[in-house]
């Protein structure tokens, strides 16, 4: 199946992309989208994961077409 | 009502409630407490001199997101109206960031919606900052207390 996979922010210049669509095999997992995308097993302490834009965990099941974003902790605001 | 707008140039928070005020609120007579937080781009942090910053986000997710939060404060708080601006893009020092306003039939549930609003969307909402200094730049990794 196809997904989109979305970098962000610091994590974006780590991985030096901002992303793409990506092939996955079935039953895969966010922790997939990240392996196959990046080419690494593990990923930075502390780093988010949204698919279709709403936050969820590594382990949850990803299907085609959905959108998979990997960001650093967030900023915004104000001190 | 709830509102959301995530802009990508400089605003002025004041003009903004004033014309929200005017254009968009048609129930000002049940309006008892008006409470608003208005967050501005401070020119030091952990120490150095910040001489711009970069308000990253991610589009969709970022306005899907604020208007959950803002959905949620309507029906915890039983707001009258809320309206939420923020800043992406090139800042500098002074400039404002964000604008939270809230209205209600009293001030508990202002002062506690805007308050909450704030933390929600500092914690979990899709912004980052890149802080732009003398020499290089650096992302913002931490929030600082509230």
């Amino acid at each position: 199946m196809l997904v989109q996979v979305r970098f962000f922010a610091g994590l974006r210049e780590r991985v030096g992309s901002a992303g793409g669509e990506i092939s996955l095999p079935d039953g895969a997992t966010v922790a997939t989208v990240w392996a196959v995308a990046v080419g690494e097993e593990t990923f930075p302490d502390n780093t988010l994961a949204a698919r279709n834009m709403e936050y969820v965990g590594f382990d949850t099941p990803v299907s085609e077409g959905d959108e998979v974003a990997f960001f650093p902790p967030v900023t915004g605001g104000a001190w | 009502m709830v509102s959301i707008d995530v802009c990508d140039s400089a605003f002025d928070p004041w003009d903004r409630l004033a014309q929200y005020q005017r254009d968009c609120m048609d129930s000002a007579g049940s309006v008892g407490a008006t409470a608003v937080f208005v967050g501005t781009m401070r020119d030091l942090n952990e120490g150095d001199a910040v001489q711009g910053m970069l308000l990253e986000h991610y589009p969709g997710m970022t306005e899907r997101y604020l208007e959950k939060i803002s959905q949620a404060a309507a029906g915890r708080w039983n707001l009258i109206d809320s309206l939420i601006v923020h800043r992406v893009g090139e800042l500098l020092p002074g400039e404002p960031i964000v604008l939270v306003a809230v209205w209600s039939a009293h001030r508990k549930e202002a002062f506690e919606a805007s308050r909450w609003l704030m933390e929600e969307l500092k914690s979990k909402a899709p912004f980052w900052k890149k802080e732009r200094l003398a020499e290089g730049s650096r992302w913002v990794e931490h929030n600082t207390p509230g």
